[in-house]
């Protein structure tokens, strides 16, 4: 009926729906959209409101732990006197110089070898050859007359960087070998690379750390003895070499099998038709997905402090207990840990964002 | 032919060298072990495993002395790491959906709360968190000496919430029957319900029945005295609170650590999944005159859980084999056991054979239950 009624109204008649923008509609279209909205600004504004009170309004910029532990706020104090041992750990005091210029140096060069443009073999030798040599002889010293400083020593931000970018740069070749092999239409290597790579992925990082650290030894001839550090690097290698043995995998399915029988039927090897014709197609689709294992890592690193190495999150909470402090900037030092882990992580996600564009932009 | 250039004779060559060059690479570590082992007097073998445990488990969901065996010991450990995951896997998916939800509303606010929510937590590491949780329990609530008091019985402070616990007294074993009897009538009755609701195109109280078996019976046995429970009521002694249901704080530091991250990967996976279904499936259920949230719950969700279950079961597994992060705050895992153990014994490899073993079959289980809910779900092609 009502219908019917609507139609008998002569044209015209029917008032137009109150036009309101888009913006207005999006946050209060509805009764209940507009409960939603408010509930947010609420939560919004109070999160907002006891962030600035703790880190402006109560916070104490300047005096000491006993300034700090008379008021409700931000201790600024603590980070201020402590922030050249949580980024560099028992470094040398006079030496650390040397890990920031490193730091910087790496960073730098991270951000130069992110833009697709520079991209070439040149980068590659360029890391190996220049940079990286440059990066361990000024952290490990003993050359130009730098004094040496064991790797016992090494500790904080830079150690943080170096467990999970080392442990990508040696697991990137492991784990493309064992993508390959399991791959491979020999049933023996198969299987060989398939138990490795299921045995690593069903067991917790901790437990192969826990195998580096406790176990190796013992595996080792007598007198021989490894470096602690190495001990920890070598678990991350082994541990990310299964994950990007997956993630390869991943990619050589996407590699249509004509690709591998038209380089076959070429007359050219299995290894030259890997090499030349279906890695470089499968390594590229991987790189987005082997940025955000990138991401992944960096965080798992967290880890080596459970076998009692000095990474950054370990010098921020020795840097806690320390007598003078404790108990009085946990919050503080947590959540600058916190910030810094989120900010290099967060940056990186939008790289692997942005790549994942820029990809479907140059390869359709 | 020269055999050299048979493609069949190189393809052996090349595994018979694959499977010798692992099998001498054992060895040799193998020997090596066992020389090192002998020089440091260190005995090899689980024989271990029978021996008196000796220490303290703080927290034990069975019945376990340090009188036991270092064997009970480890299926304590065993017990307690599955205790935590499962709880973290079913909190953190449902608080998951809720986030994934709102990832997804209409309203711009809520969206970018939601998104706020999961990057802050899934762009800091889980183990900063769980000390960062740990800390704040610590920090925040007094000393067992001046507990909170919230409500008769129920103390809370920086060495966990206690609260009074329900025991049964007698007829447990009738009591177990007879629930899961109820839950087995329930299910039954639920599915003749359903079948003849389909059959006849009429609804029907199947539902309603279903949750009358499932709680009838229980309650009948509580009526008749058949099954009696008791209260055990926490006592403040000077020191310490005895009795009662302890909660520790590393318990609930980890739990709320590993269920915050499930939550914010299920919501990223649900969210990826429901999108991925496109607006022709929203609309054609729409113009059938299905209301919204009866589209989501029969067309869009049965179609989206495809996508979902996949990476799902990677979720579970990671919380699974994150874990194993309870040894850096105390909460005695499989691991953190395992180490104990370790540190007793000084058998290095078999402990950490047993607790890798442990996580290798568990994760399979885990793996081997879901593909077998996806091959469920999946879409079946004919």
């Amino acid at each position: 009926m009502a219908e019917t009624q609507a139609l008998s109204l002569p044209l015209g008649a029917a008032k137009p729906p109150a036009r309101r923008s888009g913006w207005f509609k999006a946050y209060f279209g509805t009764p209940l959209n507009s409960m939603i909205s408010l509930a947010s600004m609420a939560a919004i504004f109070f999160l907002g409101k006891l962030a600035f009170g703790w880190l402006v309004v109560n916070a104490v910029f300047s005096g000491d732990a006993a300034t700090c532990k008379a008021s409700s706020g931000a201790c600024w104090p603590f980070l201020a006197e402590k922030l050249r041992y949580m980024i560099f750990g028992f470094y040398p005091f006079e030496e650390q110089w040397r890990p920031l210029l490193a730091l910087t140096l790496f960073l730098a060069s991270c951000l130069i070898s992110m833009m697709p443009r520079f991209w070439s073999r040149a980068l590659l030798y360029a890391w190996l050859l220049v940079v990286l040599p440059i990066l361990y002889v000024l952290m490990a010293g003993g050359f130009f007359g730098l004094s040496v400083v064991p790797t016992s020593s090494w500790g904080g931000l830079p150690l943080s960087f170096m467990l999970s970018f080392i442990g990508l740069v040696c697991a990137l070749p492991l784990g493309i070998g064992l993508a390959l092999a399991r791959a491979s239409s020999l049933p023996a290597i198969r299987v060989l690379a398939v138990g490795f790579i299921e045995i690593v992925r069903g067991v917790p990082l901790i437990s192969i750390l826990f195998m580096a650290t406790v176990m190796l030894p013992l595996f080792m001839p007598e007198g021989v003895t490894i470096d602690k550090l190495l001990r920890a690097q070598v678990a991350i290698i082994i541990f990310a070499a299964a994950y990007i043995a997956e993630i390869v995998r991943g990619g050589l399915q996407d590699v249509p099998e004509g690709q591998f029988e038209a380089g076959q039927s070429l007359g050219l090897s299995y290894w030259q038709v890997m090499r030349k014709i279906v890695l470089p197609q499968a390594l590229k689709k991987v790189i987005p997905p082997m940025v955000g294992l990138f991401i992944g890592f960096f965080q798992d690193t967290t880890l080596v402090t459970i076998v009692g190495l000095l990474d950054f999150l370990d010098t921020v909470r020795s840097a806690l207990r320390d007598p003078e402090w404790q108990g009085i900037a946990v919050l503080e030092g947590y959540i600058f840990a916190a910030a810094v882990y989120f900010t290099f992580s967060a940056l990186m996600g939008l790289y692997s964002r942005f790549l994942e564009q820029h990809f479907r932009v140059t390869h359709g | 032919m020269n055999i050299l250039n048979d493609m069949r004779f190189r393809a052996l060559c090349y595994q018979i060298g694959a499977i010798g060059l692992v099998a001498a690479a054992a060895w040799t570590m193998f020997a090596t072990a066992s020389d090192n082992l002998a020089k440091q007097n260190i005995a090899t073998g689980f024989g271990f495993l029978a021996r008196q445990a000796g220490f303290v488990i703080s927290e034990t969901a069975i019945a376990y002395q340090p009188t036991d065996s270092i064997a009970r010991a480890i299926f304590v450990g065993i017990v307690n790491t599955v205790k935590v995951s499962l709880l973290a896997a079913i909190l953190g998916t449902i608080l998951g959906l809720f986030v994934g939800v709102a990832r997804m509303s209409r309203n711009p606010l809520l969206t970018r709360l939601a998104l706020a929510y999961v990057e802050v937590l899934r762009n800091v590491p889980l183990l900063l968190y769980l000390f960062l949780w740990y800390s704040l329990i610590i920090l925040v609530f007094p000393p067992v000496k001046q507990a909170l008091n919230i409500l008769p019985g129920v103390y809370l402070s920086n060495s966990g919430l206690v609260l009074p616990a329900v025991f049964v007294e007698n007829g447990a074993v009738l009591l177990a029957l007879f629930v899961c009897a109820g839950v087995a009538a329930a299910i039954l009755i639920r599915r003749i319900g359903q079948q003849r609701r389909i059959a006849t195109g009429k609804s029907n109280h199947g539902m309603a029945i279903a949750a009358l078996a499932l709680l009838l019976p229980p309650l009948l046995l509580w009526m008749l005295g058949l099954v009696s429970f008791g209260w055990d009521i926490p006592q403040a002694g000077r020191f310490r609170l005895t009795g009662g249901l302890h909660v520790r704080p590393e318990f609930v530091a980890l739990l709320f650590g590993l269920l915050l991250s499930v939550s914010a990967s299920v919501a990223e996976i649900v969210r990826a999944g429901i999108q991925a279904i496109g607006p022709g499936q929203w609309e054609a259920a729409a113009a059938l005159g299905l209301h919204r949230s009866r589209v989501m719950r029969l067309v869009v969700l049965p179609q989206a859980l495809r996508l979902i279950i996949p990476p799902l079961t990677n979720t579970y597994l990671t919380v699974f084999k994150n874990s194993s992060l309870a040894i850096a705050i105390g909460y005695p895992d499989l691991v953190m056991v395992s180490n104990t153990v370790m540190n007793q014994t000084g058998q290095a490899i078999e402990t950490i054979a047993i607790f890798m073993g442990v996580y290798l079959g568990l994760s399979i289980a885990i793996s081997l239950a879901m593909n077998w809910y996806n091959a469920r779900v999946a879409l079946r092609v004919r």
